[in-house]
């Protein structure tokens, strides 16, 4: 009857479960940040993918339409800081975790520095009302297109996270993993090839343009190719992340 | 010595109900280690865990509690120093009885991590070491319990540490890891039967008056553990897999035949600990109704009487199916990322470890042996994250846990002595 008493004291406080998690071995599990990690580059790469819709609505001179997809864009890229931030506050040091805690809080860091650029992105465009030369469209369409794509490929390889883990970090798993960072940087050294044909092409096209539009739109295919670069930067982090111990 | 003619029965009665009720609480406190990791990682419904645990842990307390709850009765006290006063060892068993049953409820109220083994070790050194002399108490043998409690967390380390890495050998580190699995899950089935069955056979069914030869043993625990793996494989073979999702769910299908292998692991986690944490109970009980029984007279080989096992089974049962079901409500969830096959690897290292220490008469802690397997399989990197924080709250409040047993013990001991003198 002593314990009935004990009880009361519990639902009272209402931290009954909290006494349990300190009271018992389940306390010893803390939450994982796989599933969050897998979940934040999940937002990054829808984030990054609202570019092909506002470029789209762009090139119709559809301001109003471009407006709301950045607005839709900037969005995502805010739930993924606030992703961002929460997995950092439930990652305090003094977790025994089969990666290194600073080597996953670099991967967060890079994943996010993909949706910024989005953003940025878009709102350089939106603010300017800058427009792609009619003439570099579909060159400029393929380049966003496969940049994108290395955003892709990046969330394929951190989605291989819970595998790993199943696998204890080794083995074929391993070996996926590695090829799929092998095919991300095949993907981001053919963006780089297709950006120096938009720079020359560019080049080309510049008498014909307003200069100080034509400084904005080198910037922004520097920035687009940011993105296949980030994600490229994510697969040499996780490839680190793999690496250790 | 007229005490014990006198008030024999009352004092008798006194030992049984706290036992019963020290029990009732580890049944009630400790259900949540012995089963969380099942239910945590959905193996197991919260109903199938607790029809489990009180079957198991019934029979591991029945069939192989005796050898520790021997070691708790006599081995930790020197009986021949209480050939004269036989009241005291009386009255020094009740009041370690009190002293464990009371830091259990102050420590559960609290929230904080209990060891009913290291309270209950404390409290009878405490009270035969300062209550009536330090020479009563057998130091050795308290010496070779206390470092059980730090080789039996590192020997199940790293036990749990080769099964978690053998399984990624054979089983997720090959082309088809589902076929891997049917084909070795119930290789680890019979593992686990095995030991079970060998220890039980061997050194719990003394009490029970089966003597049984070391060749037929040795042939009645394979059986045992065939049966184990022929039932399980029969599970397997009924298991529905989702085919469809080839290679990109393969592992969630792999993952379903190691959650039948969990419940056979939970089941010996169940038996491991009824085993080992009956003793803390009745241990002290069994210590009073010998010398009670015997007149006053310590007869160093006298057996458990026969109602005392099934009591203390009876008291972990009645606990958990009174307070078991609130307490693992709270878990399951907050738990993400342990798979079975984790959770499998922690938990028959764990066992097997307990109930090895429970043939051998050693008292020892089944959340400290779990907690140990648990870092084992996160040495071998299977798990997410472990809280270490959590894990030095565990081990501080266990070193924490001895003075103050020790200390309640000495003050009941003083009491019931100014009371019965």
């Amino acid at each position: 009857m002593r314990y009935d008493q004990l009880e009361l004291i519990y639902n009272e406080n209402n931290n009954w479960k909290h006494i349990m998690a300190r009271n018992s071995i389940l306390g010893v599990f803390a939450k994982s940040p796989i599933k969050p990690l897998e979940k934040h580059i999940k937002l990054v790469v829808k984030c990054s993918n609202q570019l092909i819709p506002f470029f789209s609505a762009c090139s119709e001179q559809n301001w109003s339409e471009a407006a709301k997809v950045r607005r839709k864009l900037s969005k995502l890229e805010q739930d993924a800081d606030a992703l961002k931030r929460q997995l950092r506050l439930e990652l305090p040091g003094g977790l025994f975790m089969p990666v290194d805690r600073a080597d996953l809080l670099e991967l967060l860091t890079q994943q996010d520095k993909i949706a910024n650029r989005a953003k940025d992105i878009a709102g350089r465009i939106l603010g300017r009302k800058l427009e792609i030369p009619e003439s570099l469209q579909e060159q400029f369409n393929a380049y966003l297109a496969r940049c994108i794509e290395a955003t892709e490929k990046a969330a394929e390889a951190i989605n291989e996270l819970d595998d790993l883990l199943e696998t204890g970090f080794r083995g074929r798993e391993v070996d996926l993993v590695e090829k799929m960072i092998n095919q991300l940087d095949a993907i981001e050294d053919d963006t780089d090839t297709m950006q120096i044909v938009l720079r020359k092409d560019l080049l080309a096209l510049e008498s014909e343009l307003n200069p100080v539009d034509v400084m904005f739109l080198y910037q922004i295919i520097d920035w687009v190719g940011d993105l296949a670069d980030l994600a490229e930067r994510v697969g040499a982090r996780l490839e680190i992340l793999l690496a250790r111990k | 010595m007229d005490i014990l003619l006198n008030s024999g029965s009352t004092l008798v009665m006194i030992a049984a109900v706290v036992g019963l009720f020290m029990a009732w609480g580890i049944g009630a406190n400790d259900v949540a280690n012995a089963m969380g990791t099942s239910v945590g990682s959905k193996a197991l419904t919260i109903k199938q865990a607790i029809i489990i645990a009180m079957v198991f842990e019934f029979a591991g307390a029945y069939l192989a509690g005796g050898e520790v709850t021997s070691t708790i009765r006599k081995g930790i006290i020197d009986a021949s120093f209480f050939v004269d006063s036989p009241e005291l060892l009386v009255f020094g068993m009740i009041s370690a009885l009190f002293a464990a049953a009371t830091w259990l409820l102050i420590a559960s109220a609290l929230g904080w991590p209990v060891s009913t083994t290291h309270s209950i070790v404390g409290a009878i050194v405490g009270f035969a070491a300062v209550g009536v002399s330090p020479d009563a108490v057998e130091w050795s043998k308290v010496g070779g319990i206390v470092g059980s409690w730090i080789i039996t967390p590192l020997i199940s380390g790293v036990i749990a540490f080769l099964i978690f890495n053998s399984a990624q050998k054979l089983i997720f580190d090959t082309d088809k890891p589902l076929q891997q699995a049917k084909r070795w899950v119930p290789m680890y089935m019979f593992f686990a039967g095995f030991v079970l069955s060998l220890v039980t056979i061997k050194k719990g069914l003394k009490h029970l008056d089966l003597h049984i030869g070391n060749a037929d043993g040795f042939l009645y625990a394979v059986i045992t553990a065939v049966i184990v793996a022929l039932i399980g494989k029969v599970f397997i073979h009924r298991l529905k897999f989702d085919e469809s999702a080839a290679l990109k769910t393969h592992y969630a299908n792999v993952e379903k035949v190691f959650a039948l292998l969990m419940i056979v692991t939970a089941c010996a986690m169940a038996f491991a600990h009824g085993s080992n944490d009956v003793a803390n109970a009745i241990g002290p009980l069994a210590a009073v109704v010998s010398i009670v029984d015997n007149g006053g007279q310590i007869a160093a080989k006298s057996t458990i009487a026969w109602w005392i096992l099934p009591l203390g089974g009876f008291g972990i049962v009645a606990g958990l199916a009174l307070f078991g079901h609130k307490v693992m409500a709270t878990i399951g969830t907050g738990i993400t990322h342990l798979t079975p096959s984790r959770g499998f690897a922690a938990e028959l290292a764990a066992a097997c470890t307990v109930v090895i220490a429970s043939g051998s008469g050693l008292p020892i802690s089944t959340t400290q042996t779990l907690v140990g397997a648990v870092l084992g399989v996160g040495m071998a990197r299977g798990i997410a994250a472990i809280n270490l924080g959590v894990v030095r709250n565990i081990v501080v409040s266990w070193v924490v846990t001895l003075p103050v047993g020790a200390a309640l013990s000495i003050m009941f001991f003083w009491m019931m002595q100014s009371v019965f003198s």
